[in-house]
């Protein structure tokens, strides 16, 4: 008996758990699973559509155009040197990607139960597929804003080039995922047992988009209304939304500080390492509540 | 003694009844609060035993309750145990989806169960995406996957639709084609539910078929689940008898296959939720209804009556059939013209059967049981009021055993000569 104490076993079930139990072998072994999640999740969405991935482009278009309308031509909000609808391209580019992510990560459990109630993977394996896959469409999304950048710098003559932040553009797409997982994984735990959080969040994220800077700029928000400033500058989400914005254009209008960067860097490691203690915690029991 | 692949410590789980409301989410505060303090889960304390008869008392019940075993490679494992007894939890913490409440499973293998059919199908996706996908989900990497899928989808027979959306198959097609997959899995430790066997009575056979012979050849370490004890005694080298959340037999298969019917014809197979049953006219009532085993061989059926008034020459019937309701016997007043008197009040019939078990081949019987006046007048009918289950038997000691759909319902006495 004493012997098979110091035996090595391949996994052990039990109800301790470590705070952060991410096994990245476990993770590698079943990578094959991880890029059959992302092709699916790509190859179902529009099928049976008659423009199919063609809807990818339509939605960030239309959404952007009707913000240009509503928020510079009726409520007109400067978007100083960049034009309007490239600016809410942008900004509606970035936010779609968190916004996939953090929903897409949400309700991981509850949409899966019935395979995580049958068989085991790595559970992580799900809001990373939903990453990458959405990152997929982002960078599809991301072509479409490309081709309007040169369409204004080109032929409308618009004075913009990316300066050297381009660089961290990169990073805020890093960050754009860190916050959606992170969030996601938190609220995905929640919802396992109370449904109330998953209604609450259909309209707390079109709300949340209003406050993070997403159809204006931090500098028009804070010289209309400077009572309010707080509402952006303590918003991480705001923060990332304008920092990519600044990553792409570079004016000087746009709004971007090393301390707030580090700041929201920072806090995303945060949330996202609490989001993973939260979904380990979850993920082991959630199919008795969920 | 060959080397432990499996090993459960301990292992316990609980199950919170009722509803998820505002009273589990004060639950769950308080057993945080408790947590953050360092102190142990308040409500770990308390919970039912699992018996699903009884009226829970408490919000928690253990579903299973220290159990402890160990899974030697190559070894064919039973677990056996009545609906309810904690089998699927069981296979449920194996399996990793969830986790015990406390205690630890320790495993050197990889563990796949064999009838998760057609977890992750997604009806958008052609019959071989989904095969893929399916394939991975249950553990297999794509290149393991490649050099199985003729192989795979030959056993499906699907080859024509294999290239077609999922969602435009039968769902007879969908789940040939799952079980292709799930068959094909070559896990180090399988975990198979006969339980569990769904789709049509063709496919049922089929998939047991199959079952039973993975889990048969090549010193495969199996986990076999059933109610079907001929397979169980068959396969499994040892079993464990589950009983209300606990092992309460570990060991040899027969004993633990013994201890199992013994049980179950105290308890499960007598249809209690029947009785009583009441005839007005008559003013009788069935009040209850026993089967004791009195020797190896011979059964007693107990009537518990209770009249309002003296009844004379009551005749006291049953037939016996089996699971297909073909009769093999039966003992009527009609037939017999045998009755009794029943006095006013509470008494008890008593009818023992001597040769029945002794010439029937093993498997499930039923026995309806009914009260009448002679000529034929019914007065209570009781339907398949007992269930009994006959071990298979080896009548010639030769290690055969007489299997009813292969040599008959009876034993017959036969000399073979030679001049």
């Amino acid at each position: 008996m004493y012997s098979s104490r110091n035996e090595t076993w391949l996994f052990e079930i039990s109800s301790k758990r470590k705070l952060i139990d991410l096994n990245f072998k476990e993770i590698w072994r079943y990578r094959d699973l991880l890029f059959l999640f992302v092709k699916r999740d790509l190859v179902t969405v529009y099928k049976q559509t008659v423009l199919g991935p063609l809807w990818f482009f339509i939605q960030p278009l239309f959404t952007s155009v009707i913000f240009t309308l509503i928020f510079n031509k009726v409520a007109s909000i400067s978007t100083g040197v960049v034009p309007a609808f490239l600016f809410n391209l942008a900004g509606i580019t970035a936010w779609n990607y968190f916004k996939v992510c953090l929903t897409g990560t949400s309700n991981t459990f509850r949409a899966n139960a019935g395979i995580f109630g049958k068989v085991y993977f790595p559970r992580f394996i799900v809001p990373m597929s939903k990453a990458i896959s959405n990152l997929v469409k982002f960078g599809i999304q991301l072509l479409i804003f490309i081709g309007f950048y040169l369409y204004y710098v080109y032929y409308q003559g618009v004075d913009l080039a990316p300066n050297v932040f381009i660089m961290l553009f990169p990073v805020y797409v890093l960050l754009i995922v860190i916050y959606g997982l992170g969030l996601g994984m938190i609220i995905s735990t929640f919802t396992t047992k109370y449904r109330d959080i998953s209604i609450l969040l259909t309209f707390a994220i079109q709300l949340l988009m209003y406050v993070s800077a997403v159809p204006y700029p931090i500098g028009q928000l804070k010289a209309k209304v400077p009572e309010y400033s707080w509402m952006v500058d303590y918003n991480p989400l705001a923060q990332i939304i304008e920092g990519f914005r600044y990553t792409v254009f570079g004016t000087e209008d746009l709004y971007f500080s090393w301390n707030g960067f580090t700041a929201i860097c920072v806090i995303g490691m945060v949330v996202f390492v609490f989001g993973l203690i939260l979904f380990n915690q979850t993920e082991k029991t959630f199919i008795d509540t969920v | 003694m060959g080397k432990v692949i499996l090993k459960a410590e301990n292992i316990s789980k609980q199950y919170r009844l009722g509803l998820v409301g505002t009273g589990s989410l004060m639950h769950d505060l308080n057993r945080f609060w408790h947590r953050i303090r360092g102190k142990e889960d308040p409500y770990l304390k308390i919970g039912s035993v699992n018996d699903r008869s009884s009226k829970a008392t408490e919000d928690y019940v253990w579903a299973l309750k220290d159990i402890n075993f160990e899974v030697e490679e190559g070894e064919v494992l039973g677990i056996i145990g009545k609906n309810g007894a904690g089998k699927s939890t069981l296979l449920k913490l194996l399996s990793r989806v969830t986790s015990p409440t406390t205690g630890i499973i320790k495993s050197k293998g990889r563990i796949a169960s064999l009838l998760e059919v057609g977890t992750g199908f997604h009806p958008e996706l052609t019959g071989r995406e989904n095969i893929y996908l399916n394939g991975a989900i249950l553990g297999m990497t794509k290149a393991e996957i490649a050099s199985k899928i003729d192989e795979i989808v030959a056993f499906s027979g699907c080859e024509m639709y294999i290239d077609t959306p999922t969602k435009r198959y039968s769902s007879g097609m969908t789940v040939r084609l799952a079980f292709a997959v799930a068959a094909h899995l070559e896990p180090d430790i399988l975990v198979v539910d006969e339980v569990l066997a769904v789709g049509d009575a063709e496919f049922q056979k089929k998939a047991i078929g199959k079952m039973q012979e993975i889990s048969g050849g090549d010193g495969r370490t199996v986990l076999f689940v059933s109610h079907n004890m001929a397979s169980v005694s068959s396969l499994c080298s040892r079993a464990i008898l589950l009983e209300n959340g606990c092992i309460s037999y570990s060991g040899s298969t027969e004993q633990a296959i013994d201890r199992y019917l013994k049980d179950s014809i105290r308890s499960t197979d007598v249809n209690h939720e029947l009785f009583p049953i009441i005839n007005h006219d008559f003013a009788v009532s069935f009040d209850a209804i026993k089967l004791i085993q009195k020797s190896e061989n011979i059964i007693q059926i107990e009537l518990s009556v209770q009249t309002l008034n003296d009844l004379n020459e009551i005749g006291f019937g049953f037939r016996i059939k089996d699971i297909h309701d073909v009769y093999i016997a039966s003992f009527t007043p009609g037939l017999t013209g045998i009755t009794v008197d029943l006095p006013k009040g509470k008494s008890t019939i008593s009818l023992e059967i001597e040769n029945f078990i002794d010439v029937v081949s093993g498997g499930q019987y039923y026995i309806d049981v009914w009260l009448a006046k002679p000529k034929l007048q019914m007065i209570i009918f009781v339907e398949k009021a007992i269930g009994y289950y006959i071990l298979p038997k080896d009548w010639y000691g030769t290690g055969m055993e007489y299997d009813r759909n292969r040599h008959g319902l009876i034993k017959i006495n036969a000399n073979l000569s030679i001049d």
